[in-house]
């Protein structure tokens, strides 16, 4: 029980940080239809930005602890957003009207000029952070068991839901998030309503790398190593989530993601780690068979 | 932009969808306070010409004016911003939005706060105000025909262009549709461009028309002129509604 709890814990830990990517490739696939298969690398890119940010401000002691991690945090999303930006600017938008795999074939370039480009100026060895916030409290203890709940692991899961909250009011309540799902249902009455869909799009990407610039950060606090490859796995594994929730739905790709972080926790606790990959997948093929539009995916009937 | 510019003028306007030439060479033009028709039968070029208006397909050759300014290579978005508005071919509505957020939808882009636009909007199809919190996408046809067309009013436009307002609906609700775009001319001086198949409609309700045939304008005059014409009467208005 005590086990189980503890998994519990770790796996919504993880799975909170798929979520918070796989909101990234939920919205472009949502708005512009396609995988944008660099969006793993971005990512990475944050883990990075939060890590040379992190070292400047502790090794240069200006300040440490939880003010020195929020501001690391801003830091990288304000980055990462730049980059994602960017990357829609120069690899995608030239090709929008374009036959529908010319932004596919883009994104994989961009995936792959973003990890050499961090692989020649960082390097490629593992690039270690010592732990920033250690501890934490102990909930319940069963003979030698105990079940600890991080201050990381609190501070994952209470940054994700704010973000995810912030990221809710804004695509429901503001005339950015109207614009955006005005675009996603349908681009060209959006731009006849006078909505500059390109802006709306470039928006978009901005968003979708500022949640993946705080999985980023939170990744690199939690597990405290990261390279030039990490953005891979986890980049694959978001998607998974965001395929798994159903693509195009903003709830699905947090319930898809945490979902496939407590599959690969509970199976890695249970079977066998080296499986947990292999199980994460099969779930999702396994879903699919039955429910081809994932959990939470559109099956709304539309009058026309 | 002078007082006696023409609200909308179109000149020699050739569009293409990709080899086919769609529109051959349009010209026509609409003055302030106008309700002007557009006739013609089915794949004439009507829809194509209100959407050429709007940059999306982008007119080839040609000039497209609004009161003076050349439009023609303009983005959609600026072009609806400096005042057209189009309830489209197929009404596009946005199925997962509610009834409420489509209208607002409609005046979000020009800054406009939304409050008076659908009092007025809501005064003009009482139906939509009780479907406020409707998804789009669940309404009938004639509701969706009337947010089509309340959309387009939220954004207080200088020139409207509608498209087939009447199509697939019952005679009561286009009969509606069609005194309501008489009200909105009459108390606002609202410039419109109609696109029709149903020819007798529209031919009593504008004060000028126009006969698209196969990308071409055929023939020009004054609704009761057009009425009047033997030949529109056997091509469009097929034996007295």
């Amino acid at each position: 029980m005590a086990y189980a709890l503890q998994q519990l814990i770790n796996g919504v830990s993880l799975g909170m940080i798929y979520g918070l990517i796989a909101v990234g490739y939920t919205m472009v696939y949502g708005i512009i239809g396609m995988i944008n298969f660099a969006h793993g690398d971005i990512f990475m890119i944050g883990a990075f930005v939060a890590l040379t940010a992190m070292v400047m401000l502790v090794s240069g002691g200006l300040m440490e602890g939880p003010a020195a991690i929020l501001l690391v945090l801003a830091i990288s999303m304000a980055f990462t957003a730049l980059y994602g930006w960017t990357v829609e600017r120069i690899a995608y938008r030239p090709l929008r009207g374009s036959f529908r795999l010319a932004p596919l074939i883009s994104a994989i370039g961009m995936s792959i000029v973003l990890q050499n480009f961090v692989q020649v100026s960082q390097g490629a060895r593992v690039k270690p952070l010592e732990p920033q916030l250690p501890g934490g409290i102990e909930l319940m203890r069963e003979g030698t068991f105990v079940v600890q709940l991080s201050y990381m692991q609190m501070l994952i899961i209470a940054s994700t839901l704010a973000v995810l909250a912030i990221f809710t009011w804004l695509v429901t309540k503001t005339p950015l998030g109207r614009a955006m799902r005005a675009c996603e249902q349908d681009r060209k009455m959006a731009s006849l309503l006078g909505i500059d869909t390109d802006r709306t799009i470039s928006l978009t990407f901005v968003i979708g790398a500022s949640l993946a610039a705080v999985a980023g950060t939170l990744y690199l606090l939690r597990y405290g190593v990261i390279d030039f490859y990490i953005g891979f796995l986890a980049g694959v594994k978001a998607f998974t989530a965001a395929v798994l929730g159903g693509i195009g739905s903003l709830p699905g790709a947090v319930l898809g993601g945490l979902l496939i972080g407590l599959i690969e926790t509970f199976w890695s606790a249970y079977f066998s780690v080296q499986y947990k990959d292999v199980a994460a997948f099969s779930i999702l093929a396994i879903v699919l068979i039955f429910m081809p539009t994932g959990l939470l995916g559109r099956q709304e009937v539309e009058k026309v | 932009m002078s007082a006696s510019a023409p609200m909308l003028e179109v000149q020699d306007l050739r569009t293409f969808y990709g080899a086919v030439e769609a529109l051959k060479g349009v010209s026509l033009h609409v003055d302030p306070g106008e309700i002007v028709t557009l006739i013609g039968a089915n794949g004439a070029g009507k829809s194509t010409l209100l959407m050429s208006l709007c940059g999306d397909p982008r007119a080839r050759s040609g000039r497209i004016l609004l009161e003076g300014e050349d439009i023609t290579a303009m983005p959609t978005h600026q072009i609806i911003r400096r005042g057209v508005a189009q309830s489209p071919e197929g009404r596009r509505i946005f199925p997962r939005m509610t009834v409420l957020e489509n209208l607002i939808m409609g005046a979000q882009a020009m800054g406009h706060d939304p409050a008076p636009g659908l009092e007025r909007v809501f005064a003009l199809f009482p139906r939509l105000n009780e479907r406020q919190g409707q998804r789009g996408g669940t309404l009938s046809g004639g509701e969706q025909q009337m947010l089509a067309i309340g959309r387009a009013l939220m954004s207080k436009p200088r020139l409207l262009l509608l498209d087939e307002p009447s199509l697939g609906l019952a005679p009561l609700i286009s009969r509606q549709i069609f005194a309501a775009i008489k009200a909105l001319n009459e108390s606002e001086g609202l410039t419109v461009l109609l696109v029709e198949q149903n020819a007798n409609q529209a031919l009593r309700l504008a004060h000028r028309g126009y006969v698209l045939v196969t990308g071409r304008i055929t023939m020009s005059g004054s609704g009761a002129e057009l009425l009047a014409r033997p030949e529109i009467r056997d091509a469009y208005l097929g034996g007295g509604h």
